[in-house]
């Protein structure tokens, strides 16, 4: 077996033979300067805030003294803060509450917009004006809407209860610890549909007509051509908003921050709202750090299993 | 079948624009015709729920202190409080709020469109050693959120004094590895001939980057430029972190502050939002082929 040993390069041939060429030295050269803004930015700051925020999640540090070495310790301490816990129960409610409903909403969207009818474009315009949205700006408009008192949602809601004869009351949403995560997921859903609504619609087109027209000539009916044609070939369209919606909801904080602060009684405190009360409300910016590694491996776990769980349920032609 | 296809590159278009003609059956007309009906049925409620809230928020808006909090709710104001939009503006510095937005959004657009398509370029275009392996490395760090990384670029940017600044607004924001692939997967469809051409013409990388590649990527560099610009006039939690005074924040941020001073008013806090709101609206109504088109090309996120 031949092992190559550590041989002494001039500069010049440091790249191997072929980059001996004067031409080709050229085109490295200006590779590295059309590079050069770009990886440096990207060193200093991705890859350096990456390693040092693991690094930090290793100091007990309030940027005023100087860090205290406590090596695990906030990662010990974080199985032990029911606070931590509470952040993650209410981000793991979002994301079941938000995600699979976004999903059938979306692609029910999708399947209706995927027809031959006149006025595609208008409609595909006003699912997608929340999107484009401050969530700011949005989430401001929602919390005026869930008013109890004065807000257009209950008034709606209590008229049609009251049509229907049915005894039930709307809730008082973001002042109730029960109704605040679901107003919040409500909010949410309303707001990001149109996007996964232009995933599934560039999905659906990209099914072979031919095969609709094949079903069609064995005579199987719409639901069967659904089913059969449509869900299996759109999986792989499914699997990336799948994908993107956990991703994102693992990150949910704008809302909360403007509609509840949190509350009522820390009922929507998600992780990441835990990650920025820590670190820039009481200065913890270790711990804080430690939250958002953890976070972060949930994320890549998450993720990590879809890929390996893929093969059982996505169809690729 | 042409017109409806999606390949790997190229851009959706809508089901509108398939123009097929065949001879239906009755029953598959009269089968079409239910769907269709069907289809119209939900969308037309579903717009409609997309719509309300705006609505609402355009008409309380309007709508004098009392008839703000009036039950039950009425939709069309009367008298007409176009002053409140004088009110608000008074009440805080919307424009600078406003020109806050817009210079750090068309900074950071102009900056990242430049740095993304630079970078692009070398990945998509240049040979050099470790290419590959530098490219799989800035992939890898698509999966990092933000989150993660906002505690030591907060230290950063208070190490280099840029708390509370327009430096430390645009600076770490600049440099995005999404962008560059995004553009160096663009990039890579443009035929090499016309480069190949102008190579043996004696041109300068740069003067074939500037001269060829980028007119040959406008689509592409608006699509980008939108999102950015989007994302950026948006953006909530970066400028939450470093910008302190009230004459250095954002739209977004100072309709928190401003919710934070005026709870009560919510005829005044819509007009906020209404402010934060038309900009990027407009900007969709008539970039929308790019919004839409870059959403289906990428999947990318604002």
């Amino acid at each position: 077996m031949a092992t190559s040993a550590p041989v002494w390069r001039s500069p010049a041939n440091w790249f191997g033979p072929e980059y001996r060429n004067p031409a080709r030295r050229r085109e490295v050269r200006a590779a590295f300067l059309f590079l050069l803004p770009n990886v440096v930015g990207f060193l200093v700051f991705m890859v350096g805030p990456l390693l040092a925020s693991l690094g930090f999640s290793l100091l007990d540090w309030n940027l005023l003294s100087p860090p205290d070495l406590v090596w695990l310790g906030n990662y010990l301490e974080l199985f032990r803060d029911a606070e931590f816990w509470r952040s993650l129960r209410a981000t793991f409610y979002y994301l079941i509450g938000s995600v699979p409903l976004g999903l059938v909403l979306s692609l029910a969207l999708a399947l209706a917009l995927n027809q031959r009818i006149k006025g595609i474009r208008l409609f595909r315009t006003v699912y997608f004006i929340p999107v484009v949205s401050s969530m700011v700006a949005v989430a401001l408009m929602w919390r005026w809407m869930y008013n109890p008192t004065s807000g257009i949602l209950n008034y709606m809601l209590n008229e049609m209860f009251a049509f229907l004869r049915l005894p039930l009351r709307a809730p008082d949403w973001l002042q109730s610890p029960v109704w605040a995560m679901p107003a919040i997921i409500l909010m949410s859903v309303w707001k990001g549909m149109g996007y996964n609504m232009v995933l599934f619609l560039a999905g659906l087109q990209g099914i072979p007509r031919h095969l609709y027209e094949a079903a069609e000539i064995d005579g199987a009916s719409n639901q069967r051509q659904f089913w059969t044609i449509t869900l299996p070939l759109l999986t792989p369209t499914t699997f990336f908003v799948l994908i993107i919606s956990i991703i994102g909801s693992f990150q949910v904080f704008e809302q909360a921050y403007i509609m509840t602060q949190g509350g009522p009684v820390r009922s929507t405190v998600t992780t990441v709202y835990y990650i920025y009360e820590n670190g820039f409300e009481w200065h913890k910016m270790g711990y804080a750090s430690a939250v958002a590694w953890v976070l972060f491996a949930l994320i890549l776990g998450v993720t990590l299993i879809q890929w390996r769980t893929q093969e059982r349920w996505v169809f690729y032609e | 079948m042409s017109s409806g296809t999606i390949g790997s590159g190229t851009i959706a278009r809508p089901a509108a624009s398939l123009s097929r003609t065949r001879v239906e059956v009755p029953s598959a007309r009269r089968r079409l015709w239910w769907r269709n009906a069907t289809a119209y049925v939900t969308l037309s409620l579903g717009s409609v729920l997309m719509i309300i809230p705006f609505l609402w928020m355009l008409s309380t808006s309007l709508k004098d202190d009392r008839q703000a909090y009036v039950f039950p709710p009425i939709w069309i104001p009367s008298p007409v409080a176009w002053s409140n939009y004088l009110d608000t503006w008074q009440a805080l510095p919307f424009n600078l709020f406003f020109l806050n937005s817009a210079l750090v959004s068309l900074v950071l657009t102009v900056a990242q469109l430049a740095t993304c398509s630079l970078g692009a370029f070398a990945f998509a275009r240049l040979r050099f050693p470790g290419r590959e392996r530098l490219f799989v490395f800035y992939l890898a760090t698509l999966m990092i959120p933000f989150q993660v990384i906002m505690i030591p670029l907060f230290v950063l940017v208070k190490e280099f004094g840029w708390i509370d600044s327009y430096w430390g607004l645009t600076v770490p924001l600049i440099f995005s590895p999404y962008g560059t692939f995004l553009l160096r997967q663009f990039f890579k469809t443009i035929p090499l001939e016309l480069e190949d051409a102008a190579k043996i013409d004696g041109c300068s990388w740069f003067r074939i980057y500037w001269n060829i590649m980028l007119p040959l990527s406008k689509p592409a560099m608006a699509t980008l430029g939108i999102f950015v610009f989007m994302w950026s006039w948006n953006n909530f939690l970066w400028p939450l972190l470093i910008v302190s005074s009230l004459e250095m924040k954002t739209l977004p941020l100072g309709l928190a502050y401003f919710l934070g001073q005026y709870t009560i008013y919510w005829n005044l806090l819509m007009v906020g939002a209404t402010i934060a709101l038309v900009p990027i609206l407009v900007i969709f109504f008539f970039a929308q082929r790019y919004f839409i088109e870059g959403i289906t090309l990428t999947g990318l996120k604002g």
